[in-house]
């Protein structure tokens, strides 16, 4: 066994120790912690924290490993949110709810606008199984769409980030204006059950809370397996070095327009989550102020840190909702101190200071398992090379 | 999660003498309709709070939800003052069953979502007795779903498209018909109106209100409609359409333009040679009330009509005794706009709901709330109706250059709250 295959182990294997440790860590803070230490009602907040969580890991996949800043995740979260809440509205609007309107059986804001029959794409959010999947396929094809036309242009950089976020203004500006489709300024509201399920009572929420953290370790084992792949390490050349990638011979827009539309359909997956818990989804969640709020979540908790975004968006909302809550005049400054505070002391976020203070000392308590999982996958490794040789003799 | 400073700290703040003016006009006016001093000895805690309401034997917990962050704060402001001041006059007479009114203050940031995040927060975390609050129709369609399930009661000041009539609701501002109807009439009759240009800002208030116009305008009054238009919240490009109007000539342009809008559309008409004061065409609205005209500028805005229930100016007891009171707990420089006015009603109309109900059981509140009558409410003589709505008159008033409006019209009796017109589908 040499000390170079000891040496390649060491980079590409898929979880480190720490890395195991940190998992546990979050798996116990919110499956444990947060729902033993909150009432339903504080639970139902942080269901909705979590859900921004989501685009916070898609937004470390795009901007903290592939240098790609979007001011548009807004729209991604929104789309999925829409989705799932055209779904839901056709449920809630049955002939028999909806008896008053001229045109019993479509929903409400559509017979407000004079409409008298459900418009064409509506008919296929009547299915569940097509609503999960435009849930994932709209908002991918939306940044496949985008990352085409930018990407294989080589926009990059502000510029991009600039389009993203005027895409978001177009978004919101299409929504508002087609009220009578899409429900106008009032979004799609009074959200009832899901498949016959009552969303609404405590319980609903509390179960709601463990589907979007399962669904989110699930989010996060896949943003963590395309990090650790071959196309997370060479995103993170293209990040650091664009021009030496391509002059490699990859195809840097490829990589690009890979991770913005897995970016994209994380954001949806929230949004969807988003609407199931706060029973509505309105413009106001598309537009450029939550994209931006989206990336500050990702800042305040380390960009390049899958981790440190889930806590980054935790942390966030539940200041502002405290803050708000105990200042009702003063909370967007202490907000705004918080950012100029998280900029100015730590760059790197809540996942920077646990790499400058904490990190060494967890690595130095980790070594031995480090190393004997190190060990133990060279031994794997050689076992397995030694069983093909047997199994198949030298040409 | 904070308490604000009850009344005891209030009083003894810098502006005592704006509340002492203020308790006795409240108590003036309001030993109207309410027996003085009810003691809460005679109401047991225990009798009147059976589903765990914040209500103890001497507080009664509300709640009040309202922007004072965000765009909507510059409109929300007013609202929320004006329930401050109503609750500050109540507690100055002894409160509610002998209960003084404490209020938990949280704040909508013109963000639908955390309108209804809060409202769980008062409903559930709180168990607030009731709330005042919300302004616009987003906000309302956010919070109605928690109100509905936690059986909590609103008290929601603004004038709005109808359409909707939910049991823990009160809606203390004038639904569309009562706004548009009579104000129609009026100009058809009065100025012999032919010809109507629509426009509006493009959501669902200004939608159907100029929905029901048209229907009023085409189907009752037999009269045209030349034009009907829209254009985004925030819009401020109102050429096009001042060209359109000036080709077209209608006797009356019927404008339901929203925020900060206002402002660019009163001054690019003017600026256009459109002179209001001509009244040819005349201008009437029912989305500009005294608030506003601070923005535009009341010499960009003389001598348009405006179709509201209440006005500053109104010449009444109630009124004169509500504006003074305003101004000295909020500043000289106060206007006070239709919206501000409903809100006062609502903390009035609960304490009048409770002591009819004798209780503070949101059931039992609902039960009583139709058929309230509150005689000293400054726009007049108001009356809760079966559908939650309040029977109130409709006034028409012209803007002069002082940025208040001159009352010239009001139907002579109360006019009954239609949510759901037929005929105007």
């Amino acid at each position: 066994m040499s000390d170079v295959s000891t040496l390649g182990l060491r980079q590409s294997r898929l979880f480190t120790a720490s890395e195991i440790l940190g998992y546990l860590v979050l798996a116990v803070v919110i499956f444990i912690v947060i729902p033993s230490a909150l009432d339903a009602f504080r639970l139902n907040l942080f269901g909705k924290y979590l859900t921004y969580a989501f685009v916070a890991i898609g937004l470390v996949l795009c901007w903290g490993v592939g240098g790609i800043l979007s001011l548009g995740q807004g729209v991604f979260f929104g789309l999925g949110g829409y989705c799932m809440a055209m779904f839901l509205k056709l449920e809630a609007s049955t002939p028999e709810n909806t008896a008053i309107q001229s045109t019993p059986g479509i929903p409400d804001f559509m017979d407000w606008n004079q409409l008298t029959e459900l418009p064409w794409w509506w008919v296929p959010f009547n299915s569940f199984a097509v609503t999960v999947f435009a849930i994932v396929a709209v908002p991918m094809v939306l940044a496949f769409v985008i990352g085409l036309a930018m990407f294989t242009r080589r926009v990059s950089g502000v510029y991009f980030a600039i389009i993203t976020q005027a895409i978001a203004a177009i978004a919101t500006i299409l929504i508002i204006g087609q009220q009578g489709f899409t429900g106008g300024v009032n979004g799609i509201t009074d959200l009832r059950t899901l498949m016959g399920w009552d969303i609404r009572p405590d319980n609903a929420k509390t179960i709601l809370y463990f589907v979007s953290g399962i669904l989110l370790f699930a989010v996060l084992f896949v943003a963590h397996v395309i990090r650790k792949s071959k196309a997370g390490r060479l995103m993170i050349a293209i990040r650091d070095r664009e021009d030496r990638v391509r002059f490699s011979g990859y195809n840097v827009a490829n990589f690009k327009i890979f991770v913005f539309c897995v970016g994209a359909a994380f954001a949806a997956i929230g949004g969807a989550m988003f609407t199931l818990q706060v029973g509505f989804i309105s413009p106001t969640l598309v537009g450029i102020v939550p994209s931006i709020y989206m990336v500050i979540f990702c800042a305040v908790g380390g960009r390049s840190s899958l981790i440190g975004a889930v806590y980054g968006a935790l942390l966030v909302n539940w200041a502002q909702t405290t803050f708000s809550e105990s200042f009702p005049e003063l909370w967007l400054l202490a907000m705004g101190a918080l950012f100029i505070a998280v900029v100015m002391a730590f760059p790197m976020g809540l996942a920077g200071l646990y790499d400058d203070y904490l990190k060494r000392h967890v690595d130095r308590v980790l070594a031995p398992v480090d190393r004997m999982m190190i060990h133990r996958a060279a031994r794997r490794e050689s076992e397995k090379l030694s069983a093909t040789r047997a199994t198949q003799p030298a040409e | 999660m904070t308490k604000r400073p009850d009344t005891e700290t209030v009083v003894t703040g810098p502006s005592r003498r704006g509340v002492l003016m203020g308790a006795t006009a409240a108590a003036m006016t309001a030993s109207l309709f309410t027996p003085k001093s009810l003691r809460a000895a005679d109401f047991p805690t225990a009798e009147v709070n059976t589903t765990g309401l914040a209500v103890t034997d001497d507080a009664v917990t509300i709640g009040i939800l309202h922007s004072i962050t965000g765009t909507m704060s510059i409109s929300e402001t007013g609202s929320v003052q004006a329930e401050k001041l109503a609750i500050e006059q109540i507690n100055a007479q002894g409160g509610i069953l002998g209960r003084k009114i404490e209020y938990i203050q949280e704040d909508g940031a013109s963000d639908w979502p955390t309108f209804a995040e809060k409202s769980r927060k008062l409903l559930v975390n709180d168990k607030v007795a009731s709330v005042m609050g919300c302004w616009t129709s987003a906000s309302r369609k956010a919070v109605l779903p928690v109100f509905e399930q936690h059986n909590g009661f609103l008290y929601y000041p603004t004038f709005y498209e109808g359409l909707e009539q939910s049991p823990n609701v009160i809606y203390t501002g004038q639904e569309a018909t009562q706004q548009i109807i009579a104000g129609l009439d009026w100009v058809a009759k009065e100025k012999g109106a032919e010809t109507f240009y629509l426009l509006g800002s493009d959501y669902i208030w200004p939608r159907t209100s100029n929905k029901i116009a048209r229907k009023h305008i085409e189907n009752f009054l037999g009269k045209k409609v030349l034009g009907e238009e829209y254009y985004p919240l925030g819009h401020t490009q109102f050429n096009s359409v001042i060209n359109k109007i000036r080709l077209r000539k209608p006797d009356v342009i019927y404008a339901i333009v929203v925020g900060g809008s206002n402002v660019a559309f009163y001054k690019q008409l003017k600026a256009a040679g459109i002179d209001m004061t001509e009244e040819s065409p005349l201008l009437l609205t029912i989305s500009v009330t005294e608030d506003e005209i601070r923005g535009i500028g009341g010499e960009n805005i003389e001598g348009a009509y405006a179709c509201m229930k209440y006005f500053q100016s109104l010449d009444n007891e109630n009124n004169v005794e509500f504006v003074s009171a305003f101004k000295e707990m909020w500043g000289e420089d106060m206007v006070i706009g239709d919206v501000t006015q409903a809100a006062y009603l609502g903390p009035w109309l609960y304490k009048a709901a409770v002591e009819k109900a004798g209780s503070f059981d949101v059931d039992k509140v609902r039960e009583a709330s139709p058929g309230i009558e509150l005689t000293t409410a400054p726009e007049g003589y108001v009356k809760v109706h079966e559908n939650h709505h309040l029977w109130s008159k409709t006034r028409v008033g012209r803007a002069q250059a002082d940025g208040q409006y001159e009352v010239v019209f009001e139907t002579a009796d109360l006019v009954e709250p239609d949510p759901f017109p037929e005929g105007y589908q």
